[in-house]
């Protein structure tokens, strides 16, 4: 049977970090009661006026310079018209035809190698409120709420090409986009609370076929339920048109409870957005100074990918690899923490980004922490992983070390792993003489093995390392252990 | 008293003849008198204006006047004022009490004027005869029997009635020209963006501005020195100094001297103002009007607006197209009317604006919708967006001829209540000249130049370049001062 190709294209709305509105001055801070950050021109009283916010338009320059797109000198907010109980003054303020980001494309890693996907364009838009319909308490008679203090929030929406062909290499595409739009600043990336999501357009067909008929899936926001959905989607879509069927353009909804997307409304129900230029704004011209101060921006915090080009350069005789460079700049936080302890470490850049991409990193996954939170500062690591490289330490107790730092919760202690050696004796038995005999109760307790790699058995060799560190206590050195074994075993047969 | 200049009440405010409680009670009891004829108010509220003469006689006392201080103003119901009722017109806003206050009337209140009342209007400022207003048509105080003009008909009432020294207004396609020729009272249209918008209810957002009614040139020139310059809440505001409207009155043209103050001046007469359409009387007066002004030095040139006639119908396209997006706010979910029964959301926007919006409001958001929407929108929306481009060019190639535009303000006189009513399209050909100036964003007065046989006033209408209006207010009051025809009262008021 012949294959299906899935292609993809997302939407991404990141809402710009901006203290203020991007038309009103109120404030964009989360979590704040209902309607307490909604100002005269949020709620749109009768008379109010827009006025866009600067910074809003810098961190947009600062996004299309970072994905090499051409700047729109002169771009225009439009208005997108529809009735919503959440959109306050009945229209959206966006832009249409001419945004002012275009073009430009995102690389990103894969397990199947690199890959590029290009972009549309981004352009800047306010968020809109929201309905509530549950929470209100005895006196809402089953009436809804409205909270006005995410309208007018900033966003910058982020169209793709449909250059993704499969839910995993979307997922990337985000993940990269993500940690793009965090370090370069412009977006906190909280995607619990909504500063980052996507809507995916999905279609499948034949390889070498034209595009299929699209569906859109709205507002999803967490990478797995972007997966979830986009498989569950792809999948639907392939059965009806292996049944025969034929794929209806629609919108639709993820849910995440029953794993499942659902129609929302079809194309014939699509609104007429009757889109216009806004006559309360001029077209949005960007002045030289903003371009320049965009740049110097930029300029400042590089991107994910010209860090991993630095660290590809820099470490290059250090065996770290492109995947290694990927991972450790997934965010501005995760290179600084890499960067100070390859710098207190004086070296070993190697086994330092593997801490970070390693143990480091599941410890944070696990706990859902921030690196910036982190339990084990890069003092502390960088103390740990000394003790490694002089082999005072096995990586295995290192690994046990690790762990009682993460309870300790003595950030500040550099020499904490030190006092954990040193407590609990964990140093590294090198006395040659006392591995000596050690390597020798454990051969003879162990005649079988000795027959066997004798026999020509590797296995059995390591079971006899195995041993003889299980002797030690974990604390003897494996390779003087090697080492010891081998010229025993040598000397006595062959 | 109520015959006095602004500069004469100003002169005896600030000589202590008068205090401003005094002259605020004198024009209430005016209003209480006349305004059942004429009905030219919507809300006056005595406790309110008389708060603010008190605040205004103590600056007086402690020598802290300006221009304005102490003297009330009639304001359109369309601008926003804190405490007040502000209704645009319309059952919509009937219970919106403005929790702000537009910039014109914070501008006002700065400089210590009395807010005298809430003038009727137009219904969203959408009409020519004053009799889309909810609250009922205004009497032309000229005739009872008559329209006042529209939209913004009770504040030139207000002051050819003498029940206000001035008054505020907007003008989006000549609702303060044609109004003030109808009343035979003086008015200006400032350029677009000499006026912010905030705070002033939207119609067509490209097309409106803010200007002011007074019985001469000189009561405008104080008035609109209140009331101009930049506001940064408004992004179509633009940052320009304002001229000394005032000192440059009695400044001759250039180098003019003598009997002939004009002398220089080339005033540019366009043929398509006096073709078929033009009433005998009103081309008469007009004609003898334009003599007065050779007479001062000033010389006629023949001049052509080829593009005249398209302008009605791109307006029609234009502003109902704004106005659709504009009025979207007023979906009965936050503030304003609410239909009291409805079965659902789509139920309560439905009847909310159903029950909410006049006849001419509905007739205009669904032109407004219709030119918008897709597949329609190159036909006439971006086609109507390339005439107003052309009529823009029509007066650039004419200013290169001329200083100044002059012809018939309306094509006749105040016509009956009723006698247009149900012919939107002879209604709409009421402002044939005066949308042009609005479409080219272009200065624009009214100032009365005689009478027709049934002594109903007769204006005559001027046209400036960007930000000319101390040229124009200038070029009015040395006609003023050489003709009476301001200074006549209706019957009954004088």
């Amino acid at each position: 049977m012949m294959s299906w190709e899935i292609v993809i294209g997302l939407e991404t709305h990141a809402q710009l970090s901006t203290a203020s509105k991007i038309f009103s001055g109120a404030s964009t801070a989360f979590g704040a009661p209902p309607n307490a950050q909604a100002s005269a021109v949020d709620i749109a009283l009768p008379g109010v006026l827009p006025v866009a916010n600067r910074g809003a338009v810098e961190r947009a320059l600062v996004f299309g310079l970072a994905v090499g797109a051409a700047i729109n000198r002169r771009s225009v907010f439009a208005r997108k018209n529809y009735f919503y109980p959440d959109l306050p003054k009945g229209y959206q303020i966006s832009q249409y035809e001419l945004p002012i980001v275009q073009g430009g494309c995102l690389a990103f890693l894969t397990r199947e190698g690199e890959k590029t996907v290009r972009l549309t364009r981004a352009h800047l838009e306010e968020d809109a409120g929201k309905s509530l319909h549950e929470g209100l308490g005895e006196l809402s008679h089953g009436m809804s709420g409205i909270d006005l203090n995410r309208a007018g929030t900033p966003l910058l929406e982020i169209v793709s090409e449909p250059d993704m062909r499969s839910a995993e290499e979307a997922v990337a595409y985000a993940r990269a986009l993500h940690a793009l739009v965090r370090w370069i600043g412009i977006c906190d990336g909280n995607m619990q609370e909504g500063s980052f999501r996507c809507d995916a357009n999905v279609s499948v067909r034949r390889p070498g076929e034209p595009l299929g008929t699209r569906c859109e899936i709205k507002n999803l926001n967490s990478f797995r339920f972007l997966e979830r959905a986009i498989e569950f989607e792809a999948k639907r879509q392939i059965e009806m048109l292996e049944d025969g069927g034929r794929i209806a353009q629609e919108t639709r909804l993820y849910d995440p409870d029953r794993d499942e997307t659902r129609s929302m409304r079809s194309k014939e129900e699509a609104h007429d957005y009757r889109y216009f230029p806004d006559p309360d704004l001029p077209p949005l011209v960007v002045p030289d100074e903003l371009l320049a101060a965009a740049q110097k921006s930029l300029a400042a915090t590089g991107t994910p990918r010209s860090r991993q080009a630095q660290y590809a350069l820099q470490f290059a005789g250090d065996g770290v690899t492109g995947y290694d460079t990927a991972v450790l700049t997934a965010s501005r936080e995760t290179a600084s923490y890499f960067e100070d302890l390859v710098a207190r470490m004086g070296g070993g850049a190697k086994l330092a980004a593997n801490w970070v991409a390693g143990e480091l990193s599941a410890a944070l996954n696990r706990d859902a922490l921030d690196i910036g939170r982190s339990p084990v500062s890069s003092a502390q690591l960088a103390g740990l992983l000394a003790r490694v490289r002089d082999n005072t330490i096995s990586g295995k107790i290192a690994k046990e070390i690790f762990d009682a730092l993460w309870q300790g919760g003595e950030r500040g202690n550099e020499r904490a792993a030190d006092a954990i050696i040193e407590k609990r004796g964990l140093k590294q038995i090198t006395d040659m003489a006392a591995l000596e005999a050690i390597v020798d109760q454990v051969v003879a307790a162990n005649p079988k093995s000795v027959e066997e790699f004798r026999a020509g058995r590797q296995k059995a060799f390591n079971a006899l390392v195995g041993q003889a560190m299980k002797a030690t206590g974990g604390k003897g050195n494996p390779a003087a252990i090697t080492e010891i074994l081998k010229r025993k075993l040598g000397s006595s047969g062959c | 008293m109520h015959n006095a200049s602004l500069s004469e009440l100003a002169t005896a405010l600030g000589s202590r003849k008068i205090s401003s409680v005094e002259l605020t009670r004198f024009f209430l009891g005016r209003i209480g008198r006349h305004n059942p004829a004429l009905n030219a108010f919507v809300t006056v509220d005595e406790a309110k204006s008389l708060d603010q003469a008190r605040a205004a006689d103590a600056r007086l006392a402690a020598g802290e006047a300006g221009p304005l201080t102490g003297i009330p103003i009639a304001h359109k119901d369309i601008f926003c004022a804190r405490g007040w009722l502000t209704t645009c017109g319309s059952k919509m806003l009937g219970n919106f009490v403005s929790p702000y206050d537009a910039h014109l009337i914070e501008r006002l209140n700065t400089a210590g004027a009395v807010i005298l009342g809430k003038t009727n209007m137009d219904e969203f400022a959408m009409g020519s005869s004053n009799e889309a207003s909810f609250y009922g048509p205004v009497k032309n105080a000229w005739d009872a029997s008559r329209v006042p003009g529209g939209s913004s008909g009770g504040s030139a009432t207000a002051v050819a009635a003498r029940l206000a020294p001035a008054a505020t207004g907007t003008d989006t396609g000549g609702s303060i020209r044609q109004p003030a020729a109808h009343s035979g009272v003086t008015g200006l249209k400032p350029t677009y963006g000499r006026v912010s918008r905030y705070g002033m209810i939207a119609f067509a957002s490209s097309l409106d501005q803010g200007g002011a009614f007074g019985r001469s040139a000189e009561d405008v020139a104080r008035l609109l020195s209140g009331i101009a310059g930049f506001d940064e809440r408004d992004s179509t505001s633009v940052d320009r100094p304002v001229e000394d409207y005032l000192g440059s009155l009695e400044r001759p043209w250039n180098g003019a001297q003598g009997k002939t103050p004009l002398a220089g001046l080339r005033i540019g007469v366009p043929k398509e103002h006096f073709g078929a359409g033009l009433s005998e009387d009103v081309a008469r007066a007009v004609r003898e009007a334009l003599t007065v002004y050779e007479q001062l030095g000033a010389r006629l040139v023949d001049i052509s607006l080829p593009s005249s006639s398209l302008a009605v119908p791109a307006y029609y396209v234009i502003a109902p197209a704004e106005a659709s997006s504009n009025l979207s706010r007023f979906d009965g979910v936050r503030y304003g009317y609410r239909a009291p029964e409805y079965r659902d959301l789509l139920d309560m926007y439905c009847k909310t604006r159903a029950q909410g919006f006049g006849a001419e409001v509905k007739r205009r958001i669904l032109i407004g919708t219709y030119v918008l929407s897709h597949g329609y929108y190159d036909a006439y929306y971006l086609q109507a967006q390339r005439i107003r481009r052309l009529i823009a060019l029509d007066f650039a190639l004419a200013f290169a001829q001329c200083d100044l535009i002059m012809g018939p303000t309306a094509p006749s006189a105040a016509f009956r209540l009723g006698a247009k009513s149900s012919d939107p399209v002879q209604m709409y050909l009421e402002d044939i000249y005066t949308t042009p100036v609005n479409l080219a964003g272009l200065p624009g007065m009214s100032l009365p130049c005689g009478f027709t046989d049934g002594d109903l006033p007769i204006g005559l209408h001027m046209v400036g370049e960007c930000f000319s209006e101390a040229r124009m207010l200038s070029a009015a009051h040395h006609y003023q001062k050489a003709t009476d025809w301001h200074r006549r009262s209706p019957p009954g008021f004088s």
